[in-house]
């Protein structure tokens, strides 16, 4: 790595396009090894998109096993009964919580991102950027032995006592999160000592893009509450080799300890999957109307205290698991707190766009389905918050339909919307706008079609989890598997365009966006190096469009 | 790969030069980035090990005897042997560190090695504590079975499993880091050999120092809590 050979001279040869990071070297060792963070957000990329496909075609089984009252796939009157149901709603949550959304936006968005945004040439420490991908795969490849080995039945939640009877795979499953923990610490390790030591000349913190500002507490949630989830299921594979006893009633534990445990970390990983979702949206609701972002500070602002106040919320997820009451209040007072800086985001999205110069395109139409969405998914968050209403909907599909509208409808939508506003500058090609504009409008529908059935059934009564249901249940139930299928569709459509895109899509123009950080500064698609030139900011006003007016003039 | 030039860390004589990864302007944008990093790491150690410790005090709370009972079984004379132990090693770590500051290679390589030794000590008298319980059969949850006079003196104890559950858990991932600190100071020791730290180049070796003295200080605690059980 010592030697200086400039780049360009051995790749200019083969190929009349200008040198690129994805260009300058080639074969599997120089994707495989490679130390760049615009490469390892693409394995990253790759990586979760696999992950994704997995979790859901688990939804889509789901979905599918819901059609009928009796069930379709599996039946309580067949020889296995209904238990492959329970296996199939873990794995998909499993899936979708460990192994996508949680490393999809810092692991392939804020990699290729982040770095560009700062001026930086890579992240600090590249070395444990590809480390945390492999510990990624490593955790997925366990993950996915332990379904091979008699798939697990707990819920992607694992409550004690059952998850300690229940069969073996719990082990494998629970040494594959420890790891995966660990791919998701030393992302946010690396992003904290990137934010705080490698800004551009210039860059004072309130000259960070909010995009920044949103991995940057993020990151300080991976560090500080994975470790308790780490602690947690290795405390329990202890439990189910050894029977430690400590969540198990049978040996004096307490298995209302291990809901503390998980939720300590479970909820403030709610903020690790949406925090960088609204740094995205931030981001391209400010391109693509051309005007700064509304109360920036504010912004950043509030995207640290929803950091902080995550960590003293977990209990309302257990207000029927026995807590006193005055505790109860503390956790419902303390969560209705978390609407003040997430509302102070809605509103500041929704002034950008007020007068701007709005184009429609593909990531703006994301994004407008993610405010629409995440209004949903935040408002009904006060129904569960309440003490009063959570006993009545705790546990039925009411909860489901919220966090669906958090994580899929808001975090997965935000990972959508920023991957079409990137996508350019990843790969310099792009993609049919019209196609792309039609799958939005499809994932938009899908979701609603999916989970409005679901948040009026659960307000009725019908429990989450269950395999079979009343026949009153029918109609919403099959409306709700409609919509899956239409959520199915748009994102068939979208990986077959993108996917495309890469081989045959048109070559994009530089600064696709007209973008004003230093993401879109450098060549499109970046140098390996990032930038040819010193990058220095030199006003506070880093959402500046004035450049393409003048640019237009010339 | 680089464009730019390549930085060098001021070398002493007889040492091997650094060079600065190719993404920082200087080795002093380098060695803040990789401390941070490190401290952030130490961070979630805390988080980890703050776990299992509030598990320890809420049960602690909920059975004292348990844990009083418990407690009076370990051996405090090798438990304090231990402390000292580690102690020892924390001051000649220490020590390492700053003899890399100030490029003496020998004595670095020599307070390295008394660390080590320090650490395979630790390692040897928790053996013997680790065999004697095995053999009172003082283990955890569903192993726990005590032979002669300590199946009485817990007979009218409520879960007494569940203190050696802890006591196994929180030593036993306590040892686990006892042991990567020695194959990371192991690993000081062959480089260092060859030259690498010196005045010019010692994060590697001021930052395992760092962390061995967390899993010192994890012990300090550890001590206290388990064997004079409050
Ligand atoms: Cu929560």
């Amino acid at each position: 790595m010592t030697t200086n050979v400039p780049v360009a001279d051995v790749a200019v040869e083969t190929s009349n396009e200008p040198t690129n990071y994805l260009n300058c070297k080639r074969g599997f060792w120089s994707w495989a090894a490679t130390l760049d963070h615009k490469r390892i957000g693409i394995m990253y990329l790759v990586g979760v998109t696999l992950a994704f496909l997995v979790g859901g075609i688990f939804a889509l089984g789901i979905r599918i096993q819901l059609w009928s009252p009796e069930g379709v796939m599996f039946k309580a009157t067949s020889e296995d009964g209904l238990a492959g149901y329970n296996q199939m709603f873990t794995l998909h949550g499993a899936f979708m919580v460990f192994m996508f959304i949680i490393p999809a936006i810092p692991g392939a968005l804020a990699n290729f991102a982040l770095p560009l945004m700062l001026g930086a040439k890579d992240v600090a420490l590249p070395r444990l950027n590809l480390a945390s991908f492999y510990l990624w795969l490593t955790g997925t490849l366990l993950a996915c032995y332990s379904i091979i080995t008699g798939a697990v039945d707990t819920g992607w939640t694992f409550y004690t006592p059952y998850s300690i009877q229940t069969q073996q795979s719990v082990i494998s499953m629970g040494l594959a999160i420890f790891i995966l923990g660990f791919s998701s610490i030393f992302t946010g390790m690396n992003f904290i000592v990137t934010c705080h030591k490698l800004r551009a000349r210039g860059q004072t913190w309130f000259r960070m893009p909010l995009f920044c500002w949103a991995v940057y507490s993020t990151a300080i949630l991976q560090v500080l509450a994975t470790p308790v989830l780490g602690i947690t299921v290795l405390l329990l594979a202890f439990e189910h080799m050894y029977h430690i006893g400590i969540f198990d009633p049978a040996y004096g534990g307490d298995p209302v300890l291990f809901q503390h445990f998980f939720w300590f970390y479970s909820h403030p990983a709610v903020y690790i999957m949406i925090l960088p979702g609204m740094g995205v949206i931030s981001e391209v609701v400010s391109v693509h109307s051309r005007k700064p972002l509304f109360g920036y500070r504010l912004m950043a602002f509030s995207a640290i205290s929803i950091g902080v106040i995550s960590f003293i919320v977990w209990g309302h997820h257990m207000f029927t698991s026995g807590q006193s009451a005055f505790v109860m209040m503390a956790f419902s007072f303390l969560t209705f707190l978390v609407a003040i800086p997430t509302a102070i985001k809605e509103f500041s999205w929704v002034a950008t766009i007020w007068k701007g110069s709005i184009a429609l395109t593909a990531p703006m139409l994301y994004a407008m389905a993610f405010l629409i969405i995440f209004s949903i998914g935040g408002l009904t968050g006060i129904f569960l918050g309440a003490l009063s209403t959570d006993i009545h909907l705790h546990d039925t599909y009411f909860v489901v339909a919220h966090f669906h509208a958090v994580m899929m409808g808001s975090t997965a939508v935000a990972f959508f919307a920023g991957v079409h506003h990137w996508w350019p500058q990843i790969w310099g090609k792009m993609y049919n706008e019209t196609l792309a504009k039609i799958s939005a409008v499809l994932i938009l529908t899908g979701f609603m079609v999916t989970f409005l059935p679901q948040f009026m059934m659960g307000s009725q009564g019908m429990p989450r989890r269950y395999a079979t249901y009343l026949p009153e249940w029918e109609g919403y139930h099959k409306v709700s598997t409609v919509g899956a299928f239409i959520l199915g569709t748009g994102f068939a459509l979208m990986m077959g365009y993108l996917i495309h895109s890469i081989f045959a899509g048109k070559k994009a123009k530089q600064n696709y966006w007209g973008g004003a950080t230093l993401d879109w500064k450098t060549q499109t698609p970046p140098i390996h190096e990032n930038f040819d030139f010193d990058p220095v900011i030199e006003s506070d006003n880093i959402y500046d469009y004035s450049f393409l007016t003048e640019e237009k003039k010339a | 790969m680089s464009h730019g030039p390549i930085v060098q860390t001021p070398t002493p004589e007889g040492f091997r030069p650094h060079v600065v990864a190719h993404h920082f302007h200087d080795a002093n944008q380098e060695f803040h980035s990789v401390k941070l990093g490190f401290w952030l790491f130490l961070a979630t150690e805390v988080m980890l090990f703050g776990g299992v410790f509030a598990a320890y005090f809420i049960f602690h709370g909920q059975y004292p005897e348990t844990f009083v009972k418990g407690g009076e079984q370990l051996s405090v004379p090798m438990g304090s042997l231990n402390t000292v132990i580690l102690l020892t090693s924390s001051w000649t770590m220490a020590m390492g560190v700053r003899a890399c500051q100030l490029s003496q290679k020998k004595q670095m390589l020599g307070f390295l090695w008394v660390t080590l030794l320090c650490a395979g000590g630790f390692l040897v008298v928790k053996y013997f504590e680790y065999t004697a319980k095995i053999e009172h059969g003082l283990l955890p949850g569903s192993f726990w079975h005590p032979h002669g006079h300590y199946a009485e003196e817990f007979a009218n104890v409520e879960w007494p499993n569940l203190f050696f559950s802890f006591y196994w858990t929180m030593t036993g991932i306590h040892g686990v880091h006892v042991i990567l600190g020695m194959l990371a100071i192991s690993w000081l020791i062959w480089q260092g050999g060859k030259g690498r730290f010196h005045s010019g180049f010692s994060a590697p070796v001021d930052l395992i120092g760092l962390y061995w003295h967390i899993v010192d200080l994890i012990w300090i605690f550890l001590f206290p809590l388990l064997y004079l059980v409050p």
